[in-house]
């Protein structure tokens, strides 16, 4: 799963920042290419 | 789903292929996490932003998903998940996002 793909991350602030999901999927075969936190107020 | 958020996969999904491009989400609700799994799949359903009206059919999970979680090497899930993984209504996010996924995706992960 995820091999050769480009990955891009919509995380969020009041659930998973996308800083947290950004360590997870670098570990696998996919590459990340962006990484966001949205904030829904 | 921010407006600029929206540009950027619009534009990932020209530069790639959107074959190749795979969303993964963090969102704390089930209705918002689906409703941005809707918006990278069938378009923005607020017909607000850049993806209205463009279906781009994406892959799209979210990161508490089974089969993401089993992707992952586990010690770095539990580190960086672990904890809104026993607080976020993961049944609930799960079920809504893979409607859109089993809907309007036209690509796998």
């Amino acid at each position: 799963m995820f091999e050769g793909k480009k990955i891009v991350i919509v995380g969020d602030r009041d659930g998973v920042p996308g800083p947290a999901i950004e360590a997870c999927m670098k570990t696998t075969k996919g590459e990340v290419v962006f990484a966001t936190t949205e904030c829904f107020v | 789903m921010d407006l600029e958020v929206q540009k950027r996969i619009k534009e990932f999904a020209e530069k790639y292929g959107p074959e190749n491009v795979v969303v993964i989400l963090g969102g704390a609700e089930p209705e918002a996490a689906g409703i941005a799994a809707e918006t990278v799949t069938n378009g923005d359903p607020t017909f607000a932003g850049p993806l209205a009206g463009v279906s781009l059919g994406l892959a799209v999970y979210h990161i508490v998903e089974p089969e993401v979680k089993e992707a992952v090497d586990k010690n770095v899930y539990e580190e960086n998940v672990g904890i809104m993984e026993m607080v976020l209504d993961v049944e609930g996010i799960c079920r809504e996002v893979k409607k859109y996924r089993e809907q309007y995706s036209k690509y796998k992960a």
